[in-house]
């Protein structure tokens, strides 16, 4: 019921747009947002298709709980084949812009083709259009988000737009929306640039309704009340999830230097505390936090820079405050390049919203640059003067700010760890997965994270799977083949539901299968949904066996299986994971080299 | 005595929860943009500010209204809308000095704040406290900060 029922489907070829209705048997199948989403574009493309070329496919989708009363409900997903890493992208993101592409009336948009010029998307209810983008190429989001509400005379238009990165082909560019939330990773910018389409405005008076809303209000507000009392969701609000660099600190599982260290000695300067902390002029880095659509944690940082740093001590227009740090971003910026200049790490944060680049994707290619200029392979001749070492504050403001712009070495930047590190003969350095860049978790300290990570489907995340409790019990790779497929399949059914997942630690299963089976028709149980989230990982699978990925890429990089932990508490490990991808494979119903079995296919509908 | 709803952005964190409860409660579906509350955002998200009715003890927009289609609820103090009376003129609209009375295209009618018949949802929606229904003597003084205290 809370689906409108209807998709969007624009083609930029040829500058159709066209209104179609939703597959409720796909909806049915597959929940929503990442799950929905990877379906119609399983259907829509050939897997094998040039990323940056015309065949490829994107699509914005919202889940059945997008819009409604549930908290956390703003979230959408951004799917499409990745530029980074030639497999399945699916990037989701909160602020404004998912709820209202709902409100507009749409469940999903899909867009094929490439328009000939530049162009941006305006959708306003009904009324759908395509618009030249001549004088927003070249802009960066926040100058766009405000262009398109001025020329469409609409304050209330939400926009998701790519930056410069996006139009220059940065492999890692995001789409960004309302300012400073992205759909952040594996390139779902840079495919949007290749299309030509510069952003996507909407505008919705449409309104959503759910299947049994009495009983729909009196379960939400009663999810609310446990978010409410949740300890550890309060701390979010509180510290926001940036309160994870010091666990990791003291774990040894936060990645430093390149990940050649797993504890940095500066964390403590860009942690959350450091955030929060009054400096003895009366300057807080943060000013306040802020939610997403229908967010009743409101994680979100909105800090400042001290105006005599040097980032923008000349710089007037950076005197206000944005969007502050994530634990990704202060790890990216952070640990992973040596800095302890929270300064600087919120300035090179702005810079990623305002040009639209992933900030983990970026910090970790800067990291392994940096490593490459201290061992003399990359000279100051190449990098414009700048001595990209590590611990180099200033290297790490002016390289984001050039790649973001994609100027001198910016360009070589916007390669990405792995295309950057084989073009200098040392693919080895590339702390990539598919070749996506790891988040701020060391898989020697964190074995399970490093089967996620390895078996990921869009390559490094952090966010397809949790094996943190586990992780933190047994350091050794025994028994985590289990908890990390069911978190997998679980982390899908989350990330299809249309509500976000920092949820998760109030609320179970049961609490989800609860909220959606009083928002949508049918009986939803923790069972169905739990195999949807099953279908819907082996679904990604086949997509990227048919993109020409092979069990050879399902492994992590020499340093964290050869190169034992310096210190902390998994000091002298590596990670095990010959021992647990097999035992992964064979729970998964995959052959020895990692191919679903018809049986495994067959069972979920997929054969 | 007479009660309204009082605002601190302060503790506003731009959720929109009170949008989606409003509209649930006057249409019953979820739909922020026939919320009677809305919340502004300024300074890339610095701000965030909660609005609406604030029901003027001499309301402009009752005054203009050629039907005399709005009338003050005695026991709420609030101003409601009689739709039966309303032509959708949208005088009221163009009178209220704070932009919280809205012609809705759908109804032909405007649509403004009733404070829900004496139990706001917006109020119980907000997860910070940033909506509080109190009297409308205190209203806008410092007992309005300390509500909460």
């Amino acid at each position: 019921m809370s689906w409108q029922r209807q998709i969007l489907r624009v083609n930029l070829t040829d500058s159709t747009i066209r209104a179609e209705p939703l597959n409720m048997q796909w909806a049915s199948d597959y929940i929503g947002e990442r799950g929905l989403g990877t379906k119609y574009l399983w259907e829509n493309m050939d897997p094998e298709a040039e990323p940056m070329g015309p065949d490829n496919v994107l699509i914005f989708a919202t889940g059945p709980l997008t819009g409604t009363s549930a908290s956390t409900s703003g979230r959408y997903a951004v799917l499409t084949k990745s530029p980074l890493t030639g497999a399945i992208a699916c990037s989701n993101s909160g602020g404004k812009f998912g709820a209202e592409l709902k409100y507009a009336g749409y469940d999903l948009l899909l867009v094929e083709g490439r328009a000939e010029e530049p162009v941006y998307l305006r959708i306003e209810d009904g009324d759908v259009s395509l618009h030249p983008a001549k004088k927003i190429w070249g802009k960066t989001v926040w100058e766009t988000e405000e262009w398109i509400r001025q020329e469409h005379n609409n304050p209330m238009l939400k926009v998701a737009t790519i930056g410069i990165a996006g139009e220059r082909g940065v492999r890692y560019a995001a789409v960004v929306n309302d300012l400073h939330r992205a759909a952040g990773r594996s390139g779902v910018g840079a495919v949007m640039g290749s299309k030509n389409l510069k952003a996507v405005a909407a505008r919705g008076t449409c309104g959503v309704s759910v299947d049994d809303p009495k009983r729909f209000m009196e379960v939400t507000s009663r999810m609310k009340d446990m978010l409410a009392g949740d300890r550890g969701t309060r701390g979010l609000t509180k510290y926001g999830t940036n309160a994870m660099m010091d666990t990791m600190q003291e774990f040894g599982g936060l990645p430093t230097r390149n990940f050649k260290e797993v504890q940095f000695e500066g964390y403590d300067k860009v942690d959350a505390r450091a955030m929060l902390a009054i400096g003895a002029d009366g300057h807080r880095n943060l000013v306040t936090n802020t939610a997403c659509f229908g967010c009743t944690i409101a994680c979100g940082r909105i800090s400042h820079i001290h105006k005599d740093h040097f980032t923008i001590v000349n710089r007037k227009e950076y005197w206000h405050a944005s969007g502050g740090l994530e634990y990704e971003t202060a790890y990216a910026f952070g640990p992973v390049v040596g800095i302890d200049d929270i300064d600087a790490c919120t300035f090179a944060g702005y810079l990623m919203n305002e040009h639209g680049i992933d900030p983990i994707s970026f910090g970790v290619t800067l990291a392994a640059a940096m490593e490459l200029f201290e061992m003399g392979v990359i000279s100051t001749e190449e990098t414009d003067g700048i001595e990209l070492k590590f611990g180099n504050a200033q290297a790490l403001t002016v390289m984001a700010e050039k790649t973001g712009k994609q100027e001198g070495f910016g360009e070589v930047l916007g390669l990405g760890s792995r295309r950057m590190c084989e073009k200098y003969g040392y693919p080895e350095l590339s702390m990539t997965v598919k070749g996506q860049e790891f988040a701020g978790y060391d898989s020697r300290a964190l074995q399970g994270m490093g089967l996620g990570y390895a078996t990921g489907n869009r390559g490094a995340c952090h966010l397809k799977h949790d094996t943190f409790e586990v992780d933190m019990e047994d350091q050794t790779g025994s028994g985590k083949a289990e908890p990390c497929k069911a978190s997998q399949d679980w982390q899908a059914v989350v990330d299809s539901s249309g509500l976000c997942m920092f949820t998760m630690g109030a609320w179970g299963p049961e609490e989800f299968a609860e909220q959606l089976d009083a928002d949508s028709e049918g009986d939803w149980t923790v069972d169905r949904m739990t195999e949807s989230g099953e279908r819907i990982w082996n679904l990604e699978r086949m997509f990227n066996m048919a993109a020409g990925l092979t069990s050879a890429d399902d492994t992590l990089p020499q340093r964290l299986l050869k190169d034992p932990a310096p210190s902390g508490t998994a000091k002298g490990r590596v990670n095990e994971l010959d021992l647990m991808l097999p035992e992964y494979y064979r729970l998964r119903g995959w052959t020895d080299d990692g191919q679903p079995t018809t049986e495994t296919l067959k069972r979920l509908g997929l054969g | 005595m007479a009660r309204s709803l009082a605002m601190e952005p302060d503790k506003c964190t731009g959720c929109l929860q009170c949008e989606i409860a409003c509209s649930f409660e006057h249409e019953g579906v979820f739909n922020p943009a026939r919320s009677r509350i809305r919340v502004f955002e300024f300074q890339h998200g610095r701000l965030a500010v909660p609005y609406t009715c604030t029901q003027c003890e001499a309301a402009w927009c009752q005054k203009v209204c050629p039907t005399g289609a709005i009338v003050l609820d005695d026991q709420l103090g609030a101003k409601l809308v009689r739709t039966e009376a309303c032509v959708g003129c949208k005088a009221c609209a163009i009178a209220c000095p704070y932009g919280t009375i809205e012609y809705n295209p759908l109804s032909g009618k405007v649509d403004k704040c009733d404070l829900c018949g004496g139990d706001p949802q917006c109020v119980a929606a907000c997860p910070t406290g940033a909506i509080a229904y109190m009297e409308t003597s205190l209203s806008g003084t410092t007992a309005n900060t300390t509500a909460e205290a």
